[in-house]
């Protein structure tokens, strides 16, 4: 095994970036998304459960080659973009973080509402008749309460943006430094039979990916020893 | 003051609940009926855990839902107690009791936690956790934790129906004394006559999704077909002062002309009003005043009514002589051969007596 050099620590860096904003924006965006979901079996509600649910089953090339498309010089966003005098986000950091967002919103959005059904509306009724506000009712009752859910969907959220390859070489192709994640440094190592430094950075991915799994399900597992 | 309440609700073509009413706002209110009548789903409307559309509800002056108007449930100030237990799982069993009152504003707090917590005897449970807490030590707490809003309104469903025999005994002087000594006005959902005897004052009776009448608790226990009487049979409630207990233990009930002792050990002295709840087919009739008889209580008493048989029993009205209406359950054979009529006078006994508190 090769010690890191100054490539690999740029793709480290990248890739945590990428990682934390990911999570980050998924949390916000995933809470009020998964309670809604949560509260109700509406045909709106599958709708929106499928359409979250897409990039598990969709090849990452296809939300890959979609996204291109959108978010390029001549795509719809990426136009109105280019015609307000901004660039547009292919071949860019703030492309690969969008959809590293689309792509890993199932693994925030399930865990979470998993964990707001779960929780039943008991306990907010409660909290509301004893005079808490809907920001309040989260802050002291619900998230007390679903804790567990927030720390599975943000380590899974963390990890599944790690482990993104497909997407991300379709969109943001490599470039050092904007783009570069750990899973495509290592593509192009294995490329260019650099064998060794593709092997260390693989191992590191392995153990960090072991290690998260091994936090969720012992979480998941001392939950369920607490509800019963 | 009343509680204004109007809601439409359809399932399909039929109405799951249709109500126009009015609910006096004091003391005590029971929405009495058969499981799944409507009568959860009227108290979430009243509590805004339920949006029907085109519902008005109007506490006094205050609307709380009319039109497009809605107040939310944390703006409304009303006191909630679920049937089973409702605490906050990651709170303290102190925590849970004060979370209510820590968000009530200090110039509409008139409930404080030294006088709930004596009230309703809990003291000694707060540095608990909530697992270690019985079912219905944990229904105190809630009561507790709903008083300490100062509500202007107290909603119960079915406080008592998930505890068991013995919890319930436990609570339901607690209750009685927290509808008596708070002051707030109480709706309390419930299927058990016995609860709506021991603490209602008035009963809304409801039936497939409408209120069919309100009476007063004295009225509906004169009626001889009144569906309290659905599960145990005719029942009376006598109201009076409990005295002090004398050398055999016994405590005296009620004025001296229509005297009645108790042996209940825990039964407290006091001014209060108390109630005791009497099953018609406990209490027997006799012409003279039988002495060498087991039987310790009996009161002269004078007929009233006598219904007309259901299953080959008669359920003779009287009235003791402080007024009070006592029910006994006889069968068509005892009224022949004893020539019972309205009007006449005689001794009523009863058997077992339980008093309400």
């Amino acid at each position: 095994m090769s010690a890191l050099g100054p490539a690999e620590w740029q793709a480290i860096e990248v890739t945590f970036r990428l990682c934390l904003y990911t999570t980050l924006i998924l949390l916000t965006l995933a809470t009020p998304l998964a309670w809604w979901l949560a509260q109700g079996r509406s045909t709106a509600r599958v709708v929106v459960q499928a359409i979250v649910a897409l990039p598990l089953v969709l090849p990452p090339t296809v939300l890959g080659f979609y996204l291109l498309v959108a978010l390029g010089p001549r795509g719809v966003v990426g136009g109105t973009l280019e015609s307000m005098g901004l660039h547009h986000l292919a071949f860019s950091f703030e492309g690969i973080l969008f959809a590293s967002v689309l792509y890993s919103m199932p693994f925030a959005v399930q865990p979470l509402s998993e964990a707001f059904a779960s929780l039943g509306r008991r306990p907010v009724e409660v909290a509301s008749s004893l005079g808490a506000g809907a920001l309040d009712r989260f802050r002291s009752v619900i998230f007390p309460l679903t804790r567990g859910g927030f720390v599975v969907a943000a380590t899974l959220t963390f990890a599944h943006t790690l482990g993104e390859f497909g997407v991300i070489l379709m969109l943001g192709g490599s470039i050092p430094g904007e783009t570069k994640v750990l899973s495509v440094l290592i593509y192009d190592h294995a490329e260019a039979m650099n064998y060794e430094a593709a092997h260390s950075l693989s191992l590191m991915l392995l153990l960090f990916a072991f290690v998260t799994l091994f936090v969720v399900y012992s979480i998941n597992r001392r939950f369920q020893v607490a509800r019963v | 003051m009343t509680l204004q309440l109007q809601a439409r609700l359809c399932h399909g073509d039929e109405f799951e609940l249709r109500i126009d009413t009015a609910l006096p706002l004091d003391g005590v209110t029971a929405l009495f009926g058969r499981s799944g009548c409507g009568k959860t789903t009227l108290l979430r409307i009243i509590a805004g855990l339920e949006r029907v559309p085109g519902a008005t509800v109007r506490f006094g002056e205050e609307v709380w839902q009319a039109g497009r108007r809605f107040v939310p449930l944390h703006r409304r100030r009303i006191g909630l107690v679920f049937q089973e237990h409702s605490l906050l799982p990651h709170l303290s069993a102190r925590e849970n009791l004060l979370y209510g009152y820590r968000r009530t504003p200090e110039s509409l707090r008139r409930l404080h936690p030294p006088e709930v917590t004596a009230m309703l005897g809990i003291d000694g449970l707060l540095d608990r956790r909530i697992d270690q807490l019985s079912g219905g030590e944990r229904q105190r707490i809630s009561l507790g934790r709903a008083l300490l809003i100062t509500p202007q309104l107290l909603l119960l469903d079915e406080p008592l129906s998930a505890l068991d025999t013995q919890s319930k005994r436990e609570i339901m002087p607690f209750l009685s004394r927290m509808a008596e000594e708070s002051q707030v006005p109480i709706i309390l959902v419930s299927h058990a006559p016995e609860e709506v005897e021991r603490l209602a004052d008035r009963v809304a009776f409801m039936q497939a999704g409408r209120i069919e009448r309100i009476d007063s608790l004295h009225e509906a226990l004169a009626r001889s077909d009144s569906p309290l009487f659905a599960d145990e049979g005719a029942v009376s409630v006598l109201e009076g002062r409990v005295g002090e207990a004398g050398e055999d233990g016994l405590r005296p009930f009620g004025p001296p002309e229509a005297r009645l002792w108790l042996s209940g050990a825990e039964q407290r002295a006091g001014d209060r009003t108390t109630r005791l709840r009497i099953l018609a087919r406990d209490v027997s009739l006799a012409l003279d005043d039988p002495q060498r008889i087991s039987i310790q209580n009996h009161l002269p008493v004078t007929i009233e009514r006598i219904d007309p048989p259901r299953h080959n029993r008669i359920v003779v009205a009287c009235h003791t002589a402080d007024g009070q209406l006592l029910l006994a359950e006889v069968t068509p054979r005892a009224v022949r051969l004893l020539g019972l009529a309205v009007g006449q006078r005689l001794y009523a006994l009863i058997k077992s007596v339980a008093l309400l508190e």
